[in-house]
């Protein structure tokens, strides 16, 4: 029963993570209507910030969020100018295609640069674990979950509160009437996909607290990520946070309970279950 | 879909001879595979755009039915004996009662949705092949040598067996889609990828008509898959079911030109010659300098030139009239 | 329940939530009529529409086509049954020439490729739109795109064309072509059900008008009865106008 538990709250830990991760790509989804493949991939890159300010100048990840933050703010920026602003008018398949693409390079470029090799951070202001009443809590994890609820709060309030925060809503319910409105889209455009980015960034600093960076690591967070999308709706923000939880309290039970090798496929099993049931996610419910 | 002129025949006619004449003339052994794995993307591209390019339904999930052809054909020689001609037929049907099985509780699903359970479902499967001791979970299956025959399906001297026999796989499904294309089911794959209302309204049971692109493309898939198994002689699902082969597939229909018949072909000769020769270039260091080549190149292509090759050929020949 | 009846609508309910769509819905159409639904907005034209031709499952009530039940059959099996609609907002296949389009319908009754083309190419002299056969679809006028949608319909050689509000958007040239075409539509057998706002062709059109108002069936007679009809006036033009007239 401890030990149900235990996985239940690790589940949770992980969900939370996941909620962030999953908040960023469905905000650009709602937005534009792309579904970024490189997302996992920007993850990694938030991740390796964080190490290479650990590895050469001590700095401990959680203050290297702010610098995450920015860099992946301002990469999402380039690389909607640059490369996804030139595939919105075109067919479908060019948008899902071409972040497959820079997917790609970024992970074998950053392989090519710091080696596929796994790495850690090992000694950072938070370690070690609590035990309540039994169910042990990995500070790290705590602290990360924190963060991303902390963040996803405020991506929240930035959107229902501040003037553009609600022109990025308006073109997400409806680009059309954002465009009469006077709302400049393409600006909305690139400024979603940013911060989108940003949060990425942010929960790379907080993951490289307690997990494994290495150039690939984006592959399997970013397909677990698209699940999380479509479960909790394409587009709603609210949808993504839950079923962000409900997919890492899923995949932790079921890896515990069945088997762990097959933790991927579970999540993948629930996407498929999911959209046959309601092919809307959780949207609306 | 139009008819094919006698112009385009003419074409097609030389383009063939040219291919069944070219290993003759170049006997690189190196030229000879590039080319055996340009015939089998094209068959998985021209196999897609059956359901892709038609009916709109966006499979990145093709590398599954490619893996369950290759395993099957492989599990049933190893086991049992049976021929690998046989074991194409078995993996052939077996795959297209897999689509069947996944296809008709997505029958809703259209583009995005679509996508990511193709993406889900395949990840499913290579995760099952991954962990099942029977099929040799991680290390997978050695395909036996047997002594050099068609019948084995076998050939060891020489890749010019193969180079036909792949050819000729890929005439199949190249003759397959343009029948497709053409006919009732060609007309309704259409109508279902415009809307399923408009399809619905003409009479279209669009259920029905989505199993049948799912399911023939899967059967022509898997079919390269058997292939694929006996002339590598080993597979494990690091090698076949792996998502960068649906990626590389979806491209290459991209590329050529996704919703026409011999778009894929083209697609397929332009871009595994490419990442092949630049693998063998660049590759042997272990840098994946081939791969930043690879995903430069792929995001490149999306962004200037979406509508593929074909659509470029057909624009220009349209101007030059 | 007569067997000559074509169509035979009999208390048809629909809700959505809380909100009551069609509420006991009943009428018949007749082999060669040119009927008309009619109703201000919100009447629940365009749920009835759906419910007869398979698009929203009814929550009470049955429909019979030529004495046959097709309540909640899938709208793929209406097709085949014989009834043909086209939409509010006009839909084509985007990729495909006009030609293409019509034969798509066409596959319905007939397998031969050489066939079907025949056929579509006769419908398309029919609906005058052969001189534009090789236009992509997407190419055409709207005018010329709904009289493409009647093309689809009628290469499916249905018995019922139902027509949802195929006048709207329509200038005032196009709106006769429109009529003249629904009116050669039936000299060629196929019995019409259009659900229409313009009241101009309504009054040309239709043998009879059944209207709606706030999902209930109010009133059902000729075009002039209808027209006069006190309770039709005040739907249209509420209480106060009607009032004022008195």
């Amino acid at each position: 029963m401890e030990q149900l538990a235990q996985q239940l709250v690790n589940g949770v830990l992980i969900g939370l993570v996941y909620s962030l991760l999953a908040i960023g790509l469905t905000l650009v989804w709602g937005v534009m209507n792309v579904l970024n493949f490189a997302h996992g991939d920007f993850l990694m890159i938030g991740m390796f910030i964080s190490y290479w300010m650990y590895a050469l100048a001590g700095v401990d990840p959680l203050f290297s969020i702010p610098v995450n933050a920015v860099a992946l703010f301002l990469l999402g920026m380039f690389v909607y100018r640059f490369i996804i602003s030139k595939v919105m008018s075109g067919p479908g398949l060019a948008q899902l295609v071409v972040t497959f693409g820079v997917s790609i390079f970024i992970a074998n470029f950053a392989a090519l640069i710091w080696t596929p090799n796994f790495r850690s951070i090992e000694h950072t202001l938070l370690s070690g674990t609590w035990d309540l009443s039994g169910v042990k809590l990995s500070i790290p994890k705590v602290v990360t979950s924190i963060g991303s609820v902390i963040t996803s709060f405020l991506l929240f309030w930035f959107l229902r509160n501040t003037r553009t925060g609600k022109a990025i809503l308006a073109v997400e319910m409806d680009r059309e009437a954002a465009t009469i409105m006077g709302i400049n889209t393409e600006r909305i455009n690139s400024l979603s996909f940013a911060i989108g980015s940003a949060l990425v960034g942010v929960a790379g600093a907080l993951l490289a607290t307690h997990y494994y960076i290495y150039p690939f690591v984006g592959g399997t967070f970013g397909l677990i990520c698209f699940c999380i999308v479509a479960l909790g709706g394409f587009g709603s923000i609210e949808g993504a946070f839950i079923a962000g939880i409900l997919v890492g309290v899923v995949q932790t039970l079921g890896g515990y309970l069945f088997d762990p090798a097959y933790k991927l496929a579970i999540v993948f099993l629930m996407y498929l279950i999911t959209v046959w049931i309601r092919p809307q996610g959780l949207r609306g419910w | 879909m139009h008819a094919i002129t006698g112009k385009q025949l003419t074409a097609g006619g030389t383009a063939l001879a040219l291919l069944i004449i070219l290993p003759l003339v170049v006997s690189s052994a190196f030229f000879q595979h590039v080319m055996i794995l340009t015939f089998m993307f094209a068959m998985c591209g021209v196999a897609w755009s059956l359901m892709g390019g038609f009916a709109g339904m966006f499979s990145f999930g093709q590398v599954a039915f490619f893996g369950i052809g290759a395993y099957a054909s492989s599990f049933l020689l190893l086991t049992f004996n049976i021929s690998p001609w046989i074991g194409l037929l078995a993996g052939g049907i077996i795959s297209a009662l897999m689509a069947a099985a996944i296809g008709y509780p997505c029958s809703n699903l259209r583009g995005h949705y679509f996508a990511i359970a193709s993406i889900a479902f395949a990840e499913i499967v290579r995760i099952v092949f991954n962990n099942w001791k029977l099929v040799g979970a991680a290390e997978g299956l050695t395909i036996p040598m047997l002594k050099e025959s068609l019948a084995n399906f076998m050939f060891h001297s020489s890749k010019l067996p193969y180079y036909y026999i792949m050819l000729a796989f890929l005439l199949l499904a190249v003759a397959v889609c343009y029948y497709v294309s053409t006919s009732k089911m060609g007309y309704y794959f259409r109508a279902i990828k415009e809307s399923h209302e408009v399809a619905e309204v003409l009479g279209v049971n669009v259920v029905r008509y989505r199993l049948f692109a799912i399911m023939i493309s899967a059967f022509l898939t898997s079919m390269a898959g058997t292939f694929y198994a006996q002339y590598i002689l080993y597979i494990d699902p690091e090698s076949v079911m792996i998502l960068p082969i649906s990626v590389q597939i979806v491209l290459v229909a991209m590329l050529g030109g996704a919703s026409t018949v011999l778009g894929p072909a083209i697609g397929a000769a332009i871009l595994i010659p490419l990442s092949e020769y630049t693998r063998a270039w660049l590759g042997y260091k272990g840098t994946g300098v081939d791969m930043i080549v690879y995903g430069t190149l792929i995001t490149i292509i999306s962004m200037y030139q979406p509508a593929g090759v074909w659509g470029s050929i057909t624009h220009l020949m349209r101007r030059a009239k | 329940m007569s067997a000559s009846l074509l169509l035979d609508v009999q208390g048809v309910s629909k809700y959505f939530g809380g909100l009551q769509a069609n509420e006991d819905v009943s009428f018949q159409v007749n082999p060669g009529e040119i009927v008309s639904i009619i109703g201000p907005n919100g009447a629940g034209k365009s749920t009835l529409f759906s419910c007869v031709t398979g698009f929203h499952r009814v929550d009470r009530g049955r429909i019979f086509f030529k004495g046959r039940e097709i309540t909640n059959q899938k709208p793929h099996k209406i097709g085949k049954i014989g009834i043909a609609r086209t939409f509010q907002v006009v839909q084509v296949i985007s990729d495909m020439t006009v030609l293409e389009n019509v034969m798509t319908g066409g596959f319905l009754k007939h397998t031969r490729v050489a066939d079907v083309r025949r056929k579509c190419e006769e419908v398309l002299a029919f609906t005058g739109l052969i001189e534009k056969k090789s236009f992509n679809a997407l190419a055409l006028t709207i005018s010329d795109k709904k009289r493409l949608e009647v093309s689809m319909a009628l290469a499916m050689e249905p018995e019922l064309l139902m027509l949802d509000e195929s006048m709207a958007g329509l200038t005032p040239v196009e709106l006769q072509e429109m009529i003249a075409l629904i009116r050669k539509v039936r000299s060629r057998g196929v019995t019409v059900v259009v659900v229409e706002h313009v009241m101009e062709a309504v009054m040309e059109l239709s043998d009879r008008v059944i209207v709606l108002n706030t999902g209930r069936k109010i009133v059902e007679g000729s075009p002039q009865e209808v027209v006069a009809n006190p309770e039709v006036i005040r739907a249209y033009l509420g209480e106060r106008y009607h009032a004022v007239r008195q």
